[in-house]
Formats: structure tokens, C-alpha cells, sequence
């Protein structure tokens, strides 16, 4: 627990101070156009937070399946050599239901890039 | 050593002070690590990338260009730090205490030697998993509160990308966890004792490993499957809008991340400080075990990372339905069917 909190904490100050550190010794200078958006010269046009390609959402949602899916595999894979073949045919189902979930997908063409 | 400091710390201040000061020196060497790690890193990237094009360099400041990223990060601290107007401040400025305070974390784990290891909690490889992914926090707010499309974009292809590839980082490790029989970093180097588990654990393991580190390397945006910050494309990705050093903050994140790879590849397969030995030889082991653990260690670690900056120079980089094609229906897959087998490995006894 000591741990934890000193390693976040760590981080914490490597930021802080180097920021502070940074804004200490920077020089500073202002121009209208310094704090424009940085698209290479050309004006930004338009809002930036605008509705983003649905894709992404996709596979954020199979994602979590997925990733749940390794979280309760973990702890049968640390017990699987002691409790043998009822566990190996238990997490086989559970696999097998997982990869026909993909494959739904796949056929779903929910993997496709447009 | 670290015994000695403990002792005069116990003998100079009162138990609760000792303690204290304890762990703000653990702090300290941490942050030493995680800087000086970087600015090696920085330089051996850029010296390994010219040799790769037949070219030298950094030459010019210190010995060979030693000193250059020494100079870099002075030159970074000194640059003003500027804010686009429209930006979300708080945000802006949060995002790299997300990045830099995981990956400091995951550094913790870190197991450079036999009982060297700030941190070794019993769900040790399970923390570096769930630590590691809350770097892509930092990356996505990096990218929407700069209110730049490009930042927008590359934040978002990051995001996608680290998800995706987090899933096969995941699997292979779960494959060896099958092996390993525990979550802990040190119990899982002693249990490699007989071997390491990429000889011992048959097929399975192999793949697993290569698995591990192509999934490794495109969960530390690094190339080919540097897109999120593609510079042809997107000027710098997420951290277009940062400058001096907020965006060398995220810069030594990501070398650190690729040393975590690193040490969780040579910690699982390749047995972290655990010497190699060659069956019952009794000479060539003591030989072996001459070297000492940690120079053992880092060892496989720097191979592990030449091998991804080996990646990086020789594979142009991916397109953005390519690689989530890659990882979808290829490694997923892949990863599933390689459990299956190791598992069903380890149920016949087959490994040794």
C-alpha cells in the first residue's frame, strides 16, 4: 500500500515540478496567432469536437467483451494445473462461445474498416 | 546495500520517520529511473535507427553524441510551454500526470534482481495489465482537450489501437499463467528455476511469445503501428499541441512503456534474472550463474527492446483498417487457439 501511494505520488511530482520548473525558466511572450491551433499554417475551420466515425465506438464495445472475458480467465488459468480436466473442459465451453461471439461479429462485418 | 541504508535509517530516526523516509528515497531512485531510462533510451533509438540507414547519428555533442539528450531535455525545459487559446486547460494539463504517473507505477514492478523490487504485490502481473492501460486516459484527453483535429485524431486511432491490442498483450499472458501457476513477478521468475518457460513450455509458449511481443509493441504506439502519431499525416498525433516539456513528458512515458514490454516479456518467457542453464552441465552452469541476476535481467531486456526498434526500421507502417484487421482476425484468434493448446498441453503433461 506504502508503495502505491509513494509511486503515484512520485508521478505527481515529476509533473508538477517539472512544469513548474518549466514555467520558472521559460521565457513567456504573447501573439494573437501563438495560440491559435496548430494545423499546419492552414486556419482550423470549424468546431474540432465534432460527432467521430462510429467505427471506434465498434470495437470499444467489443473490446469490453473481450477484455472481461480474459479478467475471468485469469484466475483459471493461476488454479488450472491443479483442478485437471473439468477445468480445461469448463474454460474449452467458454472459449468456444467467446469465438462464436467473433465470429458473429466477423459475418456481422462489425471488423470491417469503411 | 539496501540493508545498510535501511539500518542507518532505523538508527538515526524514530520507526514511523524511518519509514517515511524510506519510501520517499524509494521515490526518488524511481524517478531517477524512469528519467535516466528515458533519455538512454532516446539515445539509443535514434543511434540504433542510423545504423539501420547506414548513417551516424548524433555525433556532435559529447563522445559520440552521448550527451545529446541530455542537451535535448535542457533545451525542452527552457522552451516556453504554450497553450492553444481554445484548448480545455485543465484538462491539457492533466493529461500528462495520467501517462507519466501510470507508467511509473508499472515501473514499480519492475524485478531488476533477486529482492529488488520496490513493489512486489501478489497480483503482480494483473496490476501491470490494468496499470498500463490507464495510460490511454492521458492519450485521449491529450487529444480532445488540445481542440485539434489532428490531436482528435490521433488520440482516437490511439485509443483503438491500445484496446485492441491490450486483448492480445492479455491472452498470451494468460497462456503463460497456465505455466506459471501464480501472479507474482518474483514467484513467477522462481518458478523458472528448471528453465526458462519459452523452452519448456513447448509450442505453445513460442507462439505466445511472439504474440506477446507484436501485441507489445503496437499497445506503445510504436512503429509500424505508430499511426497514432503518424507525422505524415498528422503532424505529431496527440501531442501536436504540446510543447517543451509537457511534450517530453509524454515522449519518455512512451520509451518507459516499451521497457515495461520489455520486462514483462523477460520476466515471464525468458525468466527475468534467472540465469540460462543447459541441463545437467555442471560447468557451464556455475559459469552462468557467475553473472549476477541483474546484469542477467537487463540483458534480455535490451535485447527484447532491439528487437521492437528492429520493428520499427524495417516495417513500413500499417494503415488504420489494416491494423485493426491484423489484430481482429488474425492475433485474436490466434491467441484463443493457442490457449486451447496450452492448455490442453499442460493438462497431458507435456511440458517439461
Amino acid at each position: 500500500m506504502e508503495a502505491l501511494i509513494t509511486f503515484f505520488l512520485a508521478g505527481i511530482v515529476m509533473v508538477g515540478g517539472g512544469m513548474l520548473a518549466s514555467w520558472l525558466l521559460s521565457p513567456k511572450s504573447s501573439n494573437p496567432q501563438k495560440g491559435e491551433a496548430y494545423e499546419c499554417g492552414v486556419p482550423t475551420k470549424g468546431p474540432t469536437h465534432v460527432q467521430f466515425k462510429v467505427g471506434y465506438y465498434l470495437f470499444a464495445i467489443l473490446f469490453l467483451i473481450f477484455d472481461v472475458e480474459i479478467i475471468f480467465l485469469v484466475p483459471w488459468a493461476v488454479v488450472m494445473k491443479k483442478i485437471g480436466l473439468l477445468a480445461f473442459a469448463e474454460a474449452l465451453i467458454f472459449i468456444l462461445v467467446l469465438g462464436l461471439g467473433l465470429l458473429y461479429a466477423w459475418k456481422k462485418k462489425a471488423l470491417r474498416w469503411e | 546495500m539496501i540493508e545498510s541504508i535501511e539500518y542507518w535509517l532505523h538508527t538515526h530516526f524514530s520507526p514511523a520517520w524511518a519509514g517515511f523516509l524510506g519510501w520517499v528515497l524509494v521515490g526518488a531512485v524511481y524517478l531517477g529511473i524512469f528519467a535516466i531510462l528515458g533519455l538512454v533510451l532516446v539515445y539509443v533509438e535514434r543511434k540504433v535507427a542510423a545504423f539501420f540507414q547506414l548513417r551516424l547519428g548524433p555525433m556532435r555533442v559529447g563522445p559520440w553524441g552521448t550527451t545529446q539528450t541530455i542537451a535535448d531535455a535542457i533545451k525542452l525545459l527552457l522552451k516556453e510551454p504554450v497553450t492553444p487559446d481554445k484548448a480545455d486547460r485543465f484538462l491539457y494539463n492533466l493529461a500528462p500526470f495520467f501517462v507519466v504517473t501510470a507508467t511509473l507505477m508499472a515501473l514499480a514492478l519492475t524485478p531488476f534482481g533477486k529482492h529488488l523490487q520496490a513493489f512486489d504485490i501478489d497480483i503482480g502481473l494483473f496490476f501491470l495489465l490494468a496499470v498500463s492501460s490507464v495510460g490511454v486516459v492521458g492519450i485521449l484527453l491529450a487529444g480532445w482537450a488540445s481542440d485539434n483535429k489532428y490531436s482528435l485524431i490521433g488520440a482516437m486511432r490511439s485509443g483503438a489501437q491500445i484496446v485492441s491490442y491490450e486483448l492480445s498483450v492479455g491472452l498470451s499472458l494468460v497462456t503463460m499463467l497456465l505455466l506459471t501457476e501464480s501472479l507474482q513477478l518474483s514467484e513467477i521468475i522462481e518458478s523458472q528455476q528448471a528453465g526458462w518457460w519459452i523452452f519448456r513450455g513447448h509450442v505453445p509458449a513460442f507462439v505466445a511469445f511472439v504474440l506477446f511481443v507484436i501485441a507489445g509493441t503496437a499497445e506503445t504506439n510504436r512503429g509500424p503501428f505508430d499511426l497514432p502519431e503518424a507525422e505524415s499525416e498528422l503532424t505529431a498525433g496527440f501531442h501536436t499541441e504540446y510543447s517543451g516539456l509537457k511534450f517530453a513528458f509524454f515522449f519518455l512515458a512512451e520509451f518507459v512503456n516499451m521497457f515495461m514490454i520489455a520486462v514483462v516479456a523477460s520476466t515471464v518467457f525468458l525468466g527475468g534474472w534467472m540465469p540460462f542453464h543447459l541441463g545437467d552441465w555442471a560447468a557451464f552452469n556455475a559459469v552462468m550463474d557467475f553473472i549476477p541476476g541483474p546484469l542477467w535481467f537487463l540483458g534480455k531486456v535490451v535485447f527484447i527492446m532491439f528487437l521492437m526498434m528492429w520493428f520499427k526500421w524495417t516495417f513500413p507502417r500499417l494503415r488504420i483498417d489494416q491494423l485493426l484487421t491484423l489484430e481482429w482476425k488474425y492475433l485474436l484468434p490466434l491467441n484463443l487457439a493457442n490457449l486451447v493448446l496450452m492448455a490442453f498441453v499442460v493438462l497431458m503433461k507435456w511440458h517439461l
